[in-house]
Order: structure tokens, then sequence, then C-alpha cells
């Protein structure tokens, strides 16, 4: 080998290698972004979903639960965000949940990151943003972008076909990492079938009454700005969703589970224990086909003109507008939406109820935006911030 | 299913370094300068994985 090829490969040798660093520490340090959680004046305890199944213990999946007890016994309502990690309203209605409701009577459990291998990794060839930053008065807090399905990293491979657990019922294969399509789970099946068993003993040990499932959704599904309801909690859901359309400023309707479509939240919880299961889906523009850029304006934003053009053809069945869908409208729906379940669950159920008071609703988030209502790390008391 | 699963990522992990290790191999011997490129373009995302970065 000559010394010219001698030296052009040694140049070459040390691009690549630079490449590899500016590459692998962009990656690297998405999946490692530690996010603050400030524990709100109602959090009486963290726990563990590997506190559910041992085999979950020290996993990515080994996520934070957050207890809020009130002085009073009652019910136990659990309500988690990140199912899906690129739906982003559903974890923050869970963090302002954390970090500002107290709870009267009964008992409240929050997961902000139900599928936290899923918030490691962004949709390969999509062109998401690695993460998103919420402006607030103290500077701002950046969030881990995710994607719908556990990082590869974490499961691996995924088969040709998913037969899904215990129905048998024949699902694409790769929602074989899709945590809403994996439950009840199994004890002993792949990282995302071991989460879903581990929340199912949460809700079976703690006899969970109101399980709530946060979700957004593109506005070309058919499925969005509604309440998916266990036929369990019919009646229950359609009330939830009549005051919230009558009082909240924002309509909300209510669908029933397809008692033969599995694995989904809102059919498996409902049938493999005594909670009622609900689903929340709120619109996401950014999440549609015909966007058009990708990026971190269009998620909190939620404007994108491809979308709105969609819109006029009569394309989508969510409407849009000039003004898109704000991450604040989104988060408030959700939010409303949590505290009003809470509401009449507790008047239907008084020996079981769950009164919270604290939590954000849909007015208020629409007045000051999200991170308004993002506590400051850096102003909160010893003991008082773990991290997601 | 979760053993054949372990089975076969480990398989999959040593795929990824032996096609590395070719890459590589490629990338020493190659005679022109947009070959090299190449190779070592190629190379990264192998090395990524295999470092369980991406």
């Amino acid at each position: 080998m000559s010394t010219t090829a001698r030296i052009r490969k040694s140049l070459l040798g040390v691009l690549a290698v630079i490449f590899l660093v500016v590459s692998g520490k962009s990656f690297y340090d998405h999946r490692h972004l530690r996010e603050p959680v400030v524990l709100g004046p109602g959090v009486t305890s963290v726990k563990t979903l590997g506190d559910y199944h041992a085999s979950l213990r020290g996993t990515v999946n080994d996520i934070n639960l957050y207890v809020l007890e009130g002085k009073e016994p009652g019910g136990t309502v659990l309500v988690f965000g990140g199912t899906h990690a690129e739906e982003p309203a559903g974890r923050l209605a869970a963090w302002l949940i954390v970090e500002h409701a107290t709870l009267e009577r009964g008992r409240l459990i929050v997961a902000l990151s139900a599928n936290r291998s899923a918030s490691t990794v962004t949709r390969p060839g999509a062109a998401y943003p690695p993460d998103y930053t919420i402006s607030t008065s103290w500077g701002g807090q950046t969030f881990r972008m995710g994607d719908r399905w556990s990082n590869p990293l974490d499961q691996w491979p995924d088969p040709e076909v998913y037969i899904h657990y215990p129905s048998g019922q024949y699902l694409a294969y790769v929602d074989i990492r899709n945590l809403n399509r994996a439950f009840p789970g199994r004890p002993d099946g792949t990282l995302t079938e071991r989460t879903t068993f581990a929340f199912m003993e949460l809700i079976r040990r703690e006899k969970v009454d109101v399980a709530i499932d946060l979700h957004e959704a593109e506005l070309q599904y058919p499925v969005i700005n509604t309440i998916v309801t266990h036929q369990k909690g019919q009646e229950f859901a359609t009330m939830v969703s009549m005051t919230l359309t009558d009082l909240e400023g924002f309509k909300i309707g209510t669908e029933f589970s397809p008692v033969n479509l599995h694995g989904l939240s809102h059919r498996e919880i409902g049938d493999h224990s005594q909670a009622v299961s609900l689903l929340f889906e709120a619109p996401e523009p950014f999440l549609d086909a015909t966007r058009g850029r990708t990026n971190a304006d269009v998620l909190l934003r939620g404007k994108d003109e491809f979308v709105m053009r969609a819109g006029k053809h009569g394309l989508l069945f969510a409407p849009i507008d000039e003004n898109g869908w704000p991450i604040a409208l989104r988060v408030g729906r959700h939010t409303s939406s949590v505290a009003q379940t809470l509401e009449t669950w507790s008047e239907d159920h008084p020996d079981r109820a769950v009164v919270a008071r604290g939590i954000p609703r849909y007015a208020d988030l629409v007045k000051h935006d999200v991170g308004y209502y993002l506590r400051d790390p850096g102003q909160a008391s010893a003991g008082r911030v773990v991290y997601e | 299913m979760i053993l054949a699963q372990s089975i076969i990522t480990l398989a999959y992990y040593a795929l990824t370094a032996g096609a590395a290790a070719l890459l590589l191999y490629n990338f020493v011997r190659a005679k022109t300068w947009d070959r090299e490129v190449l190779y070592l373009i190629v190379l990264v995302p192998f090395l990524l994985r295999l470092l369980r970065v991406k």
C-alpha cells in the first residue's frame, strides 16, 4: 500500500470515527435523557412496576408509579400516560396530575411512562425530533420524544406474525412491541408482555376500580376525541363524556371497545380484572401521514398546512382550523377528562370514591399553557424530585 | 419463544460483528477513495448497533 493510500485511509478513518461519535452521542443522549418530576403535595409514595412483577426489576420498563393517597379511605384509580411514547399529551397530562393533585379520599396511582422503552427511540425513517421542550417561567423542560413501539434494543426480533396471548388473535408483526396490543401480558413473555402483565398485577392487587389509558391519535383515524370504554363502563363513560361536553367547552364522544379486538387496554383490563377500563383519545396532527415537515414545532403547536388542507377536503375525523391543536388543548382535554371521571365515579360509588383537588383543567391549560404548570426542580424540596 | 428470541438476538449480534469485520477488511483493501468512503458509511450503523447505541 502506498504512503498516499495510507494517509487517505487514516484521514477517512478519523472522519468516520468523528461521524460515529457525533451520531452515537445524539442517540445515547436521547436514550438517557433524564426528565425531572417534582413530586406534588399529594404524592405519598413512589413505587415501581417491578414491585408487581420481579422480572421487570432493573429493566428499562421498571417504571415509576406515583401514589397519591387521601386521608379518608375510598377507591383506587390508575392513570397511565406514555403507553405510546409518541403521544406526548398523555404523558404531560399525567405529569401535571402528579405535580399538582392532592387526594381527599381514595387513592390515585399514576404512571408517566407506561412503556419507557418506547420513549427511548423514535420511529426509523420518520424524521421525528429526539426531544421537545416546553417553555416555562424558569427556562423550560425537555422531554424525550418516543415511538409507538418498544425499542428494538430492548426487545428483538419481531416474529413474522404476532400471535396475541391469550386470545391467539393474529396481529401485525411489529405490534409485538406495542404496549397497547400486549395486554393482559404474561409473566414469562417478551419485555412488552411482562410490562402489561405487571400492570395487570398492579390492577388486581391494588384493587383498582378504574384504569385510564391516555392517548393521542391522528386526525385521519376515526377513533379520536373520544373515550373508548369496556362494556362494564358504558353508562359511566357516556355520563363522563356528556358532562365534559356540557361543562368544559370541548366535545368528546364515547366508543365501545370491540369485544373481538384483543390486546388493547380498554378490552383486556376490563376482561381480566375487576377494573373498568377507559382509554382517552386526543387529536395529534403530528401523527397524520399527510403532514409536512416533522419537527417539535408541529408536535407542540399541532398545526400543519397539509393536514389542514386534508380537513378542508373532508378527509379527517376531527376538525382542524388555522389554530391547529396546540399541546395545551390536548393536555387540557386529558386532565379535565380524568378529573371528571373521578367526580362521576365518586358520585356513582360513594363507598369507593376518589376525590382529588388541584388538577389543572382544560380552561386552565388554555389560559396558561402547559409550561405554567410544570414545577421547577431547582426549587423543589430535598427528596421531592425523581427522574423518568 | 423467549429462548428462541435470545438465541436469534445473539446470532444477530454475531452476524453484525462479522459484517462489520468484512466491511473493515474491504475498507483496508479498497483501492479508490469512493469505495473507502462507501465502506465506512455502511460500517457506522453496524458499529452503533454492536455498541447498543442504536
